[in-house]
This record gives structure tokens, C-alpha cells and sequence, in this order.
């Protein structure tokens, strides 16, 4: 994913330097492997013990992941989670490629850029009282509309079919600025020169989309893709606000599962199997990504 | 709804090279276009309006006219609510649930986190990044890998681990127990994002400095720090952003109102409303508050947060 620049040439001669060096990068360092190395390293081996937070831990070997592969309620949260990332994703990437587009093609005006961001700003906690409201089946406006339209209206965090892709929607509606965004930066480095000879050679704006935009976009596309998988594998905040995991575990994702689990009942052995099983998910979905990602950029050769 | 209007947008606003193909002014295309640039910014701005609305209605009269335009009723109740300056009594009496939001405290605790998170996450990277840019030393890049492979660890998998570290440190429903793991937490993209623009500040300036006499040390905070204010705000304005709206970890970290920052204030002030009969005016008073600093801050700095995305993104 990234390709750092290379730095000053041949490192090593000047020996004074090295303190210096030590000095500089002292403190972000100890933090690093304090909180963020040592933590990856304690919650592998945490899962491979009964650590339930108040007596010290007892290895178990592979008790938990046997645990983890015949609990119907992990499962089940894998389901809903994939449910969630799926829809998610899919209209996120549709609607943020539609944002791009039109902002490239319409305007460059840093106001509408500012207007699609202004929901990336607020918390999650706060989009999610904020449409649990909109949306509420008895005073919400959405409902209003939806019955001045004539339908029934829709009990949208309360219905099992309705919860998971209404959190999906209020997530994209957070979300799909800040991508738009990172699309619409990757629009701008494409040469407006292949749309004019596009242009000259009589194609439509919907052929140029399909055969200019969409494979000069296909290694940012391939980029913001991976970042939003792996940012919404982990979704918590909008679920715990909204559903909290009702109705019927309908909407209980991963993450608040391992929540109860640690929390509510101090598993923190079996939280901490379920975090490694969801890590490595995420580890393979990046290499798989990564692959896909070399296979476009060599295509454009 | 209706979004009268839109078609005549395009003559006042015309990117340059957009366009040429079609001169007419009402291109079926383009005012097509319009209409769904229109949509999706109503359907953005919608809920942050209703939320102003909700909050500015008496919540007893909001049943009455749920889809009415306008407050319902007009009161400053919630707000009142939020802040503590309505009594229990009166609260009742407007449909409030009588729980109430100590929301100074909260805005405290989430600025102090989240300033302390931002300043010192940048700081400390902007020295890394300075080693890892311009110092030689040996093994320098294989230490830069190292803190890169940080990038893959996904932020949710060290928080129990984190927890558990907190908890022995003995620092659990404290601000400075929150606010520590978070300091490092993006460490790695931070000090990758500005090694990038140390790596392109001119070489001469730096070396003339040095033949002057002056150390790295002074180097880097007379001139590097100095020369490379835009990056160092732009990362600024997003570990802020990030830090302010962070629910997860605080979450499990606070346990009283010592400790306890806006978002989670916000979540156990929803929860305290009964299922039935919720204050919406009070929590949509709440929300807007909450929501109100990083709007107002992103009202200032709107061109430079704008602009910062496209360049965050291309890593």
C-alpha cells in the first residue's frame, strides 16, 4: 500500500548523527511499541488464555478458537457483519464515485467539496441519534414522507430485515464525503488533454466514464476500497447508539459481541480470539486487495 | 421537495473545461447532473437542519406536527435542558426525562483529550519523521519499516490489550489513561505523512545552518518546524477531527463523570431517555451541541480541511 520515497543516501557514516536520531525518535517509539506493538503481541497470546480481567491469566491453548468455531452467536455476528459490510460498501463506493464524477465534471467550487464533507465532521454517536430520530416509526419525518407517499411506514431500527442496512445507509451518509473526496482528488490527476481527444473522437460523457475514468481511477479506486473495508469490518459506535445489537442479535456486529463478551461477562481471553480471528479476516482482505491493486496498475502499463 | 432552480447553476458556475461539448444552456445532460448534485447536498445538509429544528421545539407539541418545516412550538428547552439550567421540574413539564447532561465538564474533558492527543501525536512525529527524513543512522530504514508495519495493525484489535495496559498502569477513567493510547495510535501514518514533506524541503538551507553552527536540534525547531506549517496543520486539523469524534476507547476507559468526553456523555444521555416518550428536543439539543464545535471549526478552516483530504488520502 505504500511506497515510501527514498531517503537521503547511504545512512550509517556519520556516527554523530545517531544520538541525535535516538533523540528524535525516542518518544514516538517507546509509544509505538507500548501501545500499539506490545498490545498486538499480548492480545495473541491473551487469546489462548481464560484472562478474565480480575485473576491472572491461565493458558488454555487452542480452548478459545475451539470455542470460537462452534459458537452459533460468533457466526452469526460474522454474518451480520459481513451484511453490514457488503451493503455498506456497495452503495458507499457507488455514491462516492457519483459524487466524484459530477464534482469533476460540474464544478470544482470548494463550498459543495465543504457541503459533502460536513457529516464526516460530526461523531458517529451523533449521526446515529440523529437518524435513529429522522427515521423513528411514529414521529420521525422520514416516516411522514414515506406515508405521504403511500406506503406503510417502516419500523426502520426495530425491523430485523430493515436494522443492518439502515445502519449500513446512516454510516454512508457519514462516510461517503470523505471518500468522495479521495476519489474526487484521484479524478483531478487524470490529464483533462485524454478527455479532450475523448471529446474529439465524438465519445459520450457515460463511454468516457466507462472507458477513460473508471481505469485510470482503478489504483485509487483499488486504495480508498481497502481503507473503507477495513474501517467498516470494525463498525461499533452507530450500532451501540441505535440497535444496541437488538432486535434479536439482528444487528449484533463483531465488534460489539467482543464488547459484551470483555465488558459485560469479562472473557477477555475469548474477546481477544474473536479479535485475532477478525484481524487476520482483515490482514487477508488487504493482500488480496494489494494483489488486485499491482494486477491494475500494470495493466495500465 | 423540490429543487427549483438547479438548472440555472451551471451559468454561474462553470469549471473551466467542463462543458465544451454541449454550449446549449439547458443540456438535458448537465441539468440532470444538477438535479442529483442537488439531491445528494439536501440529503447532507437535511439532518443537520432537523436537528436545529427538533431542538428548538417544545417536545410535548412535536407529536402534533411531526413533519411541520418549522420548530413545533417554539422553546429553548432543550438547550436549557443540555445545559443544566432548567429545573427538574420544568424539565418534566416539557417532556424531558429529568436525566440531565453536565455538558461543560464533557466539553472540557473532550477538548483537553483531544488537544492533548493532536499535539503531541503531531510532535512526536514531526521528530520521527525528521530522523527518519533527513538524519543518517544506521539501520534507519529498516526502523522506518518497522513503524510502517504499524499501519497494518487495524486500530480495533489493540484495544482490549490496551485496556488491560491501562487498567494495570492504574490510569482507568482518567483523561490522561484515554488520552495516551490515542497519542500513538495513527503514530504510524502521521510520521509517514510528514517524512513525505520533510523529504522535499530543500537540502541547502538546512546545510547552510548547520556550517552556521547550529545543531540538529535548533535546525529542526527554527527551521524545519517553521518551513512546514501547512502539512503540520493539515494533520492537525484531522488527528483533531479523529481524536474529538473517538467513542470506542473512551468507552471503555471511563467510568464516572470525571473522565467521561462528549460522545459518550451524548450515548448514556440517550440511553437515560425512556423508550417511551424520548426527549427528542433534549437530544437533539445535545447532538447539535455536541456536533457544534467541529462544525464551527471546520466553518473556519473549511478550504484547508477540504483540500488536506485528497492529499491525506494519496498515500
Amino acid at each position: 500500500m505504500i511506497k515510501p520515497t527514498t531517503a537521503s543516501p547511504a545512512p550509517g557514516r556519520a556516527p554523530g548523527e545517531a544520538r541525535t536520531a535516538l533523540l528524535f525518535i525516542a518518544p514516538a517509539m517507546i509509544g509505538y511499541l507500548a501501545f500499539l506493538v506490545w498490545p498486538t503481541l499480548r492480545g495473541v497470546y491473551l487469546s489462548f488464555t481464560s484472562f478474565d480481567l480480575l485473576s491472572a491469566e491461565k493458558w488454555v491453548g487452542l480452548d478459545n478458537y475451539r470455542r470460537l468455531v462452534n459458537d452459533p452467536v460468533f457466526w452469526d455476528s460474522l454474518g451480520v457483519t459481513l451484511h453490514y459490510v457488503v451493503v455498506n460498501i456497495g452503495v458507499q463506493t457507488v455514491v462516492a464515485l457519483l459524487i466524484a464524477v459530477l464534482m469533476h465534471r460540474l464544478t470544482s467550487s470548494t463550498v459543495l467539496r465543504g457541503v459533502v464533507l460536513a457529516p464526516y465532521l460530526v461523531s458517529n454517536v451523533v449521526a446515529g441519534i440523529v437518524w435513529l430520530w429522522i427515521l423513528d416509526t411514529q414521529l420521525g419525518v422520514g416516516n411522514e414522507i414515506i406515508e405521504w407517499l403511500g406506503f406503510e411506514r417502516i419500523a426502520f431500527f426495530g425491523d430485523a430485515s430493515w436494522a443492518i442496512p439502515t445502519i449500513a445507509l446512516v454510516n454512508v451518509w457519514r462516510h461517503v464525503g470523505y471518500t468522495a473526496l479521495l476519489i474526487f482528488a484521484g479524478l483531478q490527476s487524470i490529464p483533462p488533454t485524454v478527455y479532450e481527444a475523448g471529446r474529439v473522437d465524438g465519445a459520450s460523457e457515460w463511454r468516457m466514464f466507462r472507458s477513460i475514468t473508471i481505469p485510470l481511477l482503478r489504483p485509487i479506486l483499488s486504495l480508498v476500497l481497502i481503507i473503507t473495508i477495513i474501517g467498516s469490518f470494525q463498525v461499533f459506535d452507530t450500532v451501540s447508539v441505535t440497535t444496541d445489537g437488538k432486535p434479536a442479535n439482528a444487528t449484533n456486529v463483531l465488534q460489539l459481541y467482543v464488547y459484551d463478551l470483555a465488558f459485560d461477562r469479562l472473557q477477555f481471553g475469548y474477546a481477544s480470539a474473536i479479535s485475532v480471528a477478525l484481524m487476520l479476516v482483515l490482514t487477508a482482505i488487504t493482500v488480496f486487495q494489494y494483489r488486485l491493486m499491482r494486477a491494475g496498475r500494470s495493466d495500465l502499463g | 421537495m423540490t429543487h427549483a432552480g438547479t438548472g440555472s447553476e451551471p451559468e454561474t458556475r462553470e469549471a473551466p473545461g467542463a462543458g465544451k461539448r454541449e454550449r446549449r444552456p439547458l443540456s438535458w445532460g448537465r441539468v440532470l447532473a444538477w438535479a442529483a448534485m442537488a439531491v445528494i447536498t439536501l440529503i447532507t445538509l437535511f439532518p443537520f437542519y432537523w436537528m436545529l429544528r427538533t431542538a428548538l421545539s417544545t417536545n410535548t407539541a412535536l407529536a402534533q406536527a411531526p413533519a411541520s418545516a418549522l420548530p413545533v412550538d417554539f422553546s429553548f428547552g432543550g438547550f436549557l435542558r443540555v445545559f443544566g439550567l432548567q429545573s427538574t421540574k420544568e424539565a418534566l413539564a416539557e417532556g424531558g426525562s429529568g436525566g440531565s447532561l453536565e455538558f461543560w465538564r464533557y466539553l472540557a474533558n473532550s477538548v483537553l483529550v483531544a488537544t492533548i492527543v493532536t499535539f503531541c501525536q503531531v510532535f512526536f512525529a514531526a521528530m520521527a519523521a525528521y530522523a527518519f527524513a533527513r538524519l543518517r543512522w544506521r539501520g534507519r530504514d529498516a526502523v522506518f519499516g518497522f513503524v510502517l508495519g504499524g499501519l497494518m495493525i487495524p486500530a480495533v484489535f489493540t484495544l482490549l490489550p490496551n485496556f488491560v495496559l491501562i487498567k494495570e498502569a492504574g490510569l482507568v477513567d482518567s483523561l490522561f489513561g484515554i488520552a495516551t493510547p490515542m497519542v500513538f495510535m495513527t503514530m504510524p501514518f502521521a510520521v509517514f505523512f510528514l517524512r513525505q514533506f520533510f523529504l522535499g524541503i530543500s537540502r541547502e538551507v538546512e546545510e547552510a545552518a548547520l556550517i552556521d553552527g547550529a545543531g540538529r536540534i535548533r535546525v529542526f525547531f527554527r527551521l524545519i518546524l517553521p518551513m512546514s506549517t501547512a502539512p503540520i496543520a493539515t494533520l492537525s486539523i484531522l488527528t483533531y477531527i479523529t481524536a474529538w469524534n473517538e467513542y470506542f476507547w473512551p468507552l471503555m476507559v471511563s467510568y464516572s463523570g470525571s473522565s467521561r468526553v462528549l460522545t459518550v456523555a451524548l450515548s448514556i444521555f440517550r440511553a437515560q431517555t425512556p423508550q417511551t416518550g424520548t426527549d427528542w428536543a433534549g437530544l437533539m439539543a445535545a447532538t447539535f451541541v455536541a456536533a457544534l464545535p467541529m462544525v464551527l471549526l471546520f466553518a473556519l478552516l473549511a478550504k484547508r480541511i477540504v483540500n488536506s483530504i485528497g492529499f491525506s488520502g494519496i498515500k
